[in-house]
């Protein structure tokens, strides 16, 4: 009786192990392509805690469905079941247990935390705050930057830094060019693997800066200039999302963002600069001038969105079509 | 029929004052019985139940295509704002301040509440939110459209500039329900310390008291947060201040501290009595005493002190420094470990018992699943990384719609079905709560699972329109959620016909072990007419002892 409950256990153990280290698999194929330096590691720590989640889930489910299989009443059994009202030895290893993975997992994704920051920037998001902490914390290691990286960041780019405008409802970036210029584009291009320093700006509300593909994202703050550095690796166009709510035509703020090679991105950028700027197409703007909506009922009053931004380049493509 | 069960239930309807309503109207008078006031909760914020539920359903109807078409985003954009308010001021929190009004004096021995008033008080209070809620509606502009969180600048936004609009009667119904729920919090703490029978000791209090006591201790400390920033909010609004207006320098991210100080907590105020409704239903359906009880107890109490120091895991994207991302990601895991020995003491209790699988234990056991289901996810999204590219996305969404829904939801329903012979003296219909528990379950799992693989392709929350990418897993969702719609049918059916002429319950139909099923269903005014003298732990199946010395008084109470 003994043995087969070993065996059943181990037997059990061995294949919730073996499901989870299937999930964990599987697991990466539910994101966008890893498009930066940052995702692959994001990803690996997701893999890790899928498996370990269903690891857990299989453990505690399949107890629960074992109990509902084996251990159900008889018809016209009332009888009570054991008086068992506990085991100090099992709740003290099912608090020690979870005590120790959790430490782990907060351990790795430290780790991971800072190895974002290595891969990439020394400082993922760097606040300008006038706290004392800004000194403690973040100048050391902004001082640290060019000795410590081997590639030095965008070295021989002319866009070192790009600067984000977040409005309601679009996305302006501006590039800076030569002689003071300040090139704007409502499409980001980036260079493959060169750091990029963002600097978001709002003019409003709070907004965000999400990029499934690099896995990052930043919310904006009016009145705030907040730095954002990150390593793309991955030719290709992708989605550029506002994450955080900003009011009635927040669905509609996308861009897309264009990772090219650096000879391309020179190329674009200096084709940008030679253009006259000119209105884009604005989603918000579009929807909100058409006098009938599509919509079945009308809508209530709102923040009129502002006018089609005036820039050096826009896409052809309406950028509420899907990613090439 | 109806006849009958009047005269049957006559000796249990007399009012505590000369003159009350001893029939129906009672339940619409200012009646300070406790149990009164508890099924007014239960009924009132089931009401809203489905109002809020009318709204998701209007929400999967324009996400099942990825074009805003179906209705203008300015009334999208209100219909989540008030779905996410209409569930959580409405119905999570009310119900459940309705089931421990009901429970929480019976299971302590107690004839009613300590200020009875102040408890038909704090319950008229509920109405006032809900017309204020759906008054919105009529005003210039229409109701609240910035979310559920009332981030400032965009709830300060004002687009027709009138002083009434619905931002301001949100703002002023979330207040006033915040000072409803702290008059029920000071009765509930003072009822648990200061009404418990004789020989009713901290450690012979049910779970479920316990788990209120934990949570009503988390409204006293948190909603005065919660209830400042809202001041200040609409101080900025209606006074022109500017505490979060950045352009005349004030913080909007100081906004969110406030907000999330009482609202991360305020998810284990709605959590915990339903952890405690899982701690009573597994013992008497796996006829088993709760395993490790005083550990569970006290777990409750170490869930009630960290929540307080998590808040700031909503906010990682937000402008929140790397130290601080690091320090809140220790602690919201830390809250896994007091959660996980719950969920093991279930699982234990369970095993090796003997189950009956009546509808209270399914909704008890799925929701146990569902919980740990959205425990896994909740540490995903404790990691600082992994949150950094699911934050804000349906992810989260789905995330947490597997706590409100998948557990709390299904705790209550679990709940309502489990005391209903206990509240209403007859028993519901075995089948259609069956019916009603597959169709809940079916469509929980088809509404809320596709949401996280939609969120880690990185879908963002709150969309009118989306990509055509996530249309796969939101047609499944707006499926599964118009299924949750149709689910409530089985079960208003099963409520309404079986309180009208359900078969009669008896005192105890599941002979369970309770102070409550001690006397009669339902319970006459003031529950006791002698107090119970408590003389063991709750929860002794299988040991063939008795739970109060006066067995044989308390069986001759009257009715």
């Amino acid at each position: 009786m003994k043995m087969r409950l070993i065996v059943t256990l181990v037997g059990a153990t061995i294949l919730m192990t073996l499901a989870s280290l299937w999930m964990g698999q599987q697991a990466y194929t539910w994101f966008p392509p890893q498009a930066s330096a940052e995702s692959e590691l994001i990803d690996d720590l997701f893999s890790f805690l899928t498996a370990l989640g269903t690891f857990i889930f299989l453990g505690v489910a399949g107890t629960l469905g074992y109990s509902v299989l084996f251990s159900r009443a008889g018809r016209y059994d009332y009888s009570d079941g054991p008086p068992i009202e506990g085991n100090i030895t099992l709740e003290i290893v099912w608090t020690a247990i979870p005590f120790a993975l959790v430490i782990w997992i907060a351990a790795y994704s430290y780790q991971v935390y800072e190895q974002m920051d290595v891969r990439g920037p020394m400082e993922m998001v760097h606040l300008h705050m006038p706290a004392t902490m800004e000194a403690a914390y973040a100048e050391p290691m902004d001082d640290s930057l060019p000795d410590s990286l081997p590639d030095s960041p965008t070295a021989g780019l002319p866009s070192a830094r790009i600067a984000v405008q977040a409005k309601q409802w679009a996305w302006i970036f501006h590039y800076p060019g030569e002689n003071g210029q300040d090139i704007t584009s409502t499409e980001l291009h980036l260079p493959v693997d060169h750091r990029i320093k963002l600097e978001l700006t709002s003019d409003d509300v709070l907004h965000g800066l999400y990029i499934p593909a690099f896995r990052l994202k930043q919310d904006i703050i009016p009145n705030k200039t907040i730095d954002f550095e990150f390593t793309p690796t991955r030719i290709g166009t992708y989605r550029l999302r506002d994450s955080q709510y900003s009011g009635t035509y927040f669905a509609a703020m996308q861009a897309d963002v264009v990772v090219e090679s650096p000879q391309a991105y020179q190329s674009w950028l200096a084709d940008a600069a030679n253009r006259a700027p000119s209105p884009a197409y604005n989603r918000a703007a579009f929807e909100y001038n058409r006098a009938a909506e599509q919509t079945i009922v009308r809508g209530w009053e709102t923040i009129p969105p502002a006018p089609p931004p005036i820039v050096n380049f826009a896409p052809k493509q309406a950028p509420d079509s899907p990613p090439v | 029929m109806a006849n009958l069960s009047v005269e049957a239930l006559d000796g249990n309807r007399a009012q505590p004052y000369p003159g009350a309503p001893d029939n129906w109207k009672r339940f619409f008078s200012f009646s300070t019985d406790h149990k009164v006031i508890g099924i007014q909760y239960i009924v009132t914020s089931f009401i809203f139940f489905l109002v809020g539920g009318l709204f998701a359903m209007i929400i999967r109807g324009e996400l099942i295509t990825p074009e805003a078409n179906l209705v203008d985003r300015t009334i999208y954009n209100a219909m989540f704002t008030m779905h996410g308010s209409v569930m959580l001021f409405l119905w999570t929190f009310p119900v459940l301040v309705g089931l421990a009004n009901y429970l929480v004096p019976l299971m302590i021995g107690a004839r009613d509440m300590a200020f009875p008033r102040l408890n038909a008080a704090a319950f008229w209070m509920v109405p006032v939110v809900g017309v204020l809620m759906m008054g919105s509606f009529f005003v210039p502009g229409g109701p609240s459209q910035s979310g559920w969180w009332a981030y400032p600048p965009v709830s300060l936004q004002n687009p027709t500039g009138n002083l009434i609009n619905g931002q301001v009667l949100w703002l002023l119904a979330v207040a006033i329900s915040g000072v409803s729920s702290i008059m029920g919090a000071v009765n509930f703490v003072t009822t648990i310390f200061k009404m418990r029978a004789p020989g009713m000791t901290f450690f012979r209090m049910p779970a479920f008291v316990w788990t209120v006591l934990a949570a009503q201790l988390i409204q006293l400390f948190g909603l005065p947060a919660l209830t400042a920033g809202a001041v200040m909010l609409l101080l900025d609004i209606v006074a022109g201040t500017s505490f979060f207006r950045p352009e005349n320098g004030g913080n909007p991210v100081l906004y969110q501290h406030f907000f999330w100080f009482y609202s991360h907590p305020a998810v284990y105020v709605i959590v915990l009595p339903v952890f405690g409704i899982f701690s009573e239903l597994f013992p008497v359906y796996a006829r088993k005493p709760l395993f490790g009880y005083r550990v569970v107890a006290v777990s409750s109490l170490i869930i009630t002190g960290l929540s307080g120091i998590v808040w700031v895991h909503h906010m990682y994207a937000s402008g929140t420094p790397g130290w601080m991302r690091m320090l809140f990601m220790f602690t919201t895991m830390s809250i896994s470990v007091p959660t996980g020995i719950k969920v093991f003491a279930w699982v234990a209790t369970a095993f090796g018992g003997k189950l009956r699988l009546d509808t209270p234990m399914l909704f008890a056991m799925a929701g146990v699943v569902n919980f740990v289901f959205a425990g896994i996810t909740g540490i995903m999204l404790g990691s600082v990384p992994v949150d950094i590219h699911v934050n804000n996305t349906y992810f989260v969404v789905g995330h947490f719609h597997y706590v409100v829904y998948g557990t709390v939801v299904f705790g209550i329903y679990a709940a309502i079905y489990h005391w209903f012979p206990k509240m209403t003296g007859r028993m519901y219909y075995e089948g259609l709560g069956k019916v009603h528990f597959w169709l809940t379950w079916l469509g929980t799992t088809l509404n809320f699972l596709p949401m996280h693989p939609a969120g880690l392709m990185g879908m963002p929350r709150r969309v009118a329109s989306y990509d055509p990418e996530f249309a796969f897993w939101n047609v499944l969702a707006s499926l599964g959620g118009f299924l949750l719609g149709l689910s409530t049918l089985p079960f208003i059916l099963n409520m309404v016909s079986s309180w009208i002429q359900g078969e009669k319950a008896g005192n105890n139909p599941w002979r369970a072990i309770g102070l409550e099923w001690l006397i009669s269903s339902p319970p006459p005014v003031e529950n006791f007419e002698h107090l119970p003298i408590v003389i063991a732990e709750p929860y002794g199946y299988g040991k063939d002892e008795p739970l109060v010395s006066n067995l044989a008084e308390l069986a001759e109470s009257p009715g």
